[in-house]
């Protein structure tokens, strides 16, 4: 460790960056993303909808301006999140560590040592069967330290999960 | 099934028999229930039953508290063979919970005051696997000698068969030779009062009277004491009697405060054991005595309530596995030191830490973008307050006096934002017995984290959309001790990679654009 950190700031320190994981998740995972939040603003707007055409008509303007602000807000956040989050969302296995970015507005960059990891889990929702997804968790002994990678196929997330339970399982004692 | 647990507890090594809970559970439970009652049952002797159903309801759900008591007693069994401790429990839901004893991280035996006096105590069982749910054991109670005999076997059992065979001693565990790190003073008490702990206590004791009240329909008009204390407050001017009532109310809780710390820490003793093990004993009245496996402690917490501070007092907390942090850092068992001295503290955390020199090793500030931050959030909490009680006013809720008032909120902000960046700093501290990660934060309670390399799993970095802006990032070690993670917020980023592959050389390297260094 050649650098003195105890005591002293660092300098500008702009070339120290984590580079990006190798891997993005499978494309497929845009659409995915952009029909989950679609039938969750389908609820909303029909439960305005529903209120407005029940309630009295005295605030009918109050009524349709929420129901174009929802539209509004739903077709920006439809258009703008599924990419965003695409890009963003990756990850990357080695030998030694699995590494992850995901997150869209705030960030977050995971780093385990393979030789930690307890459990390897692939879930598969009604939803993302349908676009051949599969999520990834990789769980360690902290509660804190879960790495999950959204939005991979199938077939990937196999792959991935029996990679790693093949490294892991020759690791010893309880990893705590 | 028949015979008592305290008479074949002597065969805990071999016995592959299941035994019970001790008997004398069955008047802790009844006694207990009657306690958590008392209000109602006072209710309906003094004010009869006249005056609504309410307590009834009460003293009959104590009734079947105790009848469900009693049949957990009957219904609850353990065994304790080489390999694992078993508990079978439930009337018919019937469960088998089962540690392996190699797994058992620490073992906190404590006892309430009427576990005392019956002479029990509860043992509760922690092990590693604090990411599940929580299924540590806890035997509520075995007798008291049964409890200390059971810790020692669960504890000390492997380094003892590790010493059997280096020295081909016989395995009899002889009496544990244990060295006294820390034990209470009488100097220490002083530092009772700015734990406001007693707060606690009077917020307990309120709402009994509250609910006393309530219960037995008793117009607090018509109650002696409080007519006396309501005509008073109500005859003197309005700041007098808030004045008054402050005054009251700090003597009541620094009295309070102080009764508390003699109570909880009466015969503190920190002691190490040869066997590999830290012991934290202590109480005046309810005792608990917490055992944790050395080679388990991933680290120290030393933390500062800002009253505390003031008076350059500090307690630590254990990092460890197996031990959760539950509210209150005390009722979790971490408690290494109460409230002491600083230099009492220091000494305290360089005799537990592996790498004594994280204590006093000088801690890197963050720079000047991370003191923005910390007075944009804290004046802009601020100013949110002081908005909403200004729209108060103009939507006449309030009067202009208070609208003035809330301004001081203002320069309250900014003197914890001072402070708040004041005590943020990060280092990581090498020594021959290890390395540890050093940070520091907060200001209401400033602690002082300090995480062994061994006990840090992995990484998170993380940056949210304004710490993406300045360059800053969270860094955060994840860990299966104590709250399973712990954060350095607000360090530059690239500073942050650099602590995070000093105190944990190799992890993040790959992952770099350009290698450190």
């Amino acid at each position: 460790m050649g650098f003195p950190t105890n005591s002293t700031r660092a300098g500008t320190g702009e070339a120290v960056e984590l580079r990006l994981p190798r891997n993005k998740v499978s494309p497929r995972a845009k659409a995915y993303w952009f029909v989950r939040a679609l039938i969750g603003w389908i609820v909303l707007f029909a439960a305005e909808l529903v209120w407005f055409l029940t309630g009295d008509d005295a605030n009918a303007g109050l009524h349709v301006t929420g129901l174009v602000v929802t539209a509004v807000v739903a077709a920006a956040h439809l258009v703008i999140m599924p990419r965003w989050r695409f890009a963003v969302h990756r990850w990357e296995i080695t030998p030694d560590a699995v590494y992850t970015r995901s997150g869209w507005i705030d960030q977050e960059w995971r780093i385990a040592p393979v030789s930690r990891i307890q459990t390897v889990d692939s879930e598969r929702g009604v939803l993302q069967r349908l676009f051949r997804l599969s999520d990834l968790t990789v769980t360690t002994a902290s509660s804190a330290g879960a790495l999950k990678i959204h939005g991979l196929d199938v077939e990937v997330a196999q792959r991935a999960a029996d990679e790693l339970t093949g490294n892991a399982v020759a690791s010893e004692g309880d990893a705590t | 099934m028949t015979t008592l647990p305290d008479v074949v507890a002597e065969e805990t090594d071999t016995g592959e028999d299941w035994r019970r809970l001790s008997p004398r559970m069955l008047v802790v439970h009844p006694l207990n229930e009657l306690l958590r009652a008392a209000p109602a049952l006072l209710a309906v002797l003094v004010v009869g039953a006249t005056s609504g159903r309410g307590p009834w309801w009460s003293v009959a759900g104590a009734g079947a508290l105790v009848l469900m008591g009693i049949l957990r007693w009957f219904t609850t069994t353990y065994r304790v063979t080489p390999r694992q401790v078993q508990v079978r429990k439930g009337l018919v839901h019937r469960r088998v919970l089962t540690v392996p004893t190699d797994r058992v991280r620490t073992v906190d035996v404590d006892a309430q005051a009427l576990h005392r006096i019956l002479g029990l105590a509860k043992v509760s069982i922690g092990t590693g696997r604090s990411d599940k749910s929580d299924e540590g054991i806890k035997l509520d109670a075995l007798s008291k000698d049964v409890a200390e005999r059971l810790r020692g076997e669960l504890l000390h059992r492997r380094p003892v068969a590790v010493q059997a065979n280096e020295n081909t001693a016989e395995n009899v565990p002889a009496p544990d030779p244990e060295v006294v790190l820390a034990s209470l003073r009488p100097g220490w008490i002083k530092y009772g009062p700015f734990t406001l702990s007693g707060f606690v206590t009077v917020g307990i004791v309120a709402a009994f009277v509250f609910r006393l009240i309530s219960e037995s329909n008793v117009d607090p008009d018509r109650f002696g004491p409080f007519r006396v204390v309501f005509h008073h407050l109500s005859s003197v001017s309005i700041a007098r009697a808030i004045s008054e009532a402050i005054v009251t109310l700090v003597v009541v809780v620094v009295v309070a405060s102080t009764v508390g710390y003699v109570l909880a820490f009466w015969n503190y003793r920190l002691t190490r054991h040869s066997g590999g093990t830290l012991h934290v004993s202590r109480g005046a009245i309810s005792t608990r005595s917490t055992t944790i496996e050395e080679r388990r402690l991933r680290g120290v917490e030393i933390s500062e309530p800002l009253l505390l501070r003031a008076v350059k007092g500090a307690r630590i907390l254990a990092i460890t596995t197996g031990l959760r942090v539950g509210r209150g850092a005390e009722r979790g068992g971490t408690l290494l030191l109460p409230p002491a001295p600083r230099a009492e503290v220091e000494r305290v955390a360089r005799d537990v830490l592996t790498d004594p020199a994280a204590v006093s090793v000088g801690l890197a500030s963050h720079g000047p973008r991370a003191r923005r931050r910390r007075y944009n959030r804290a004046l802009g909490m601020s100013a949110i307050l002081v908005g909403f009680v200004f729209v108060l006013w103009a939507t006449n809720v309030v009067g202009l006096d208070v609208a003035l008032v809330s301004l001081v909120l203002l320069p309250i902000g900014a003197l914890l934002a001072a402070d708040r960046y004041r005590n943020l700093g990060h280092a990581v501290s090498e020594s021959p017995g290890g390395a540890t990660l050093v940070g520091r934060h907060g200001s209401l309670v400033r602690r002082r984290v300090m995480l062994s390399r061994d006990g840090i799993i992995g990484w998170n970095v993380h940056q949210s959309f304004f710490q993406r802006r300045s360059g800053l990032a969270t860094l955060v070690a994840t860990t299966a001790a104590g709250h399973q993670h712990y954060e350095i917020v607000d360090v530059e980023l690239a500073e942050a990679l650099r602590v995070a592959d000093q105190a944990l050389p190799g992890l993040v390297t790959p992952f770099l654009v350009h290698p450190i260094a």
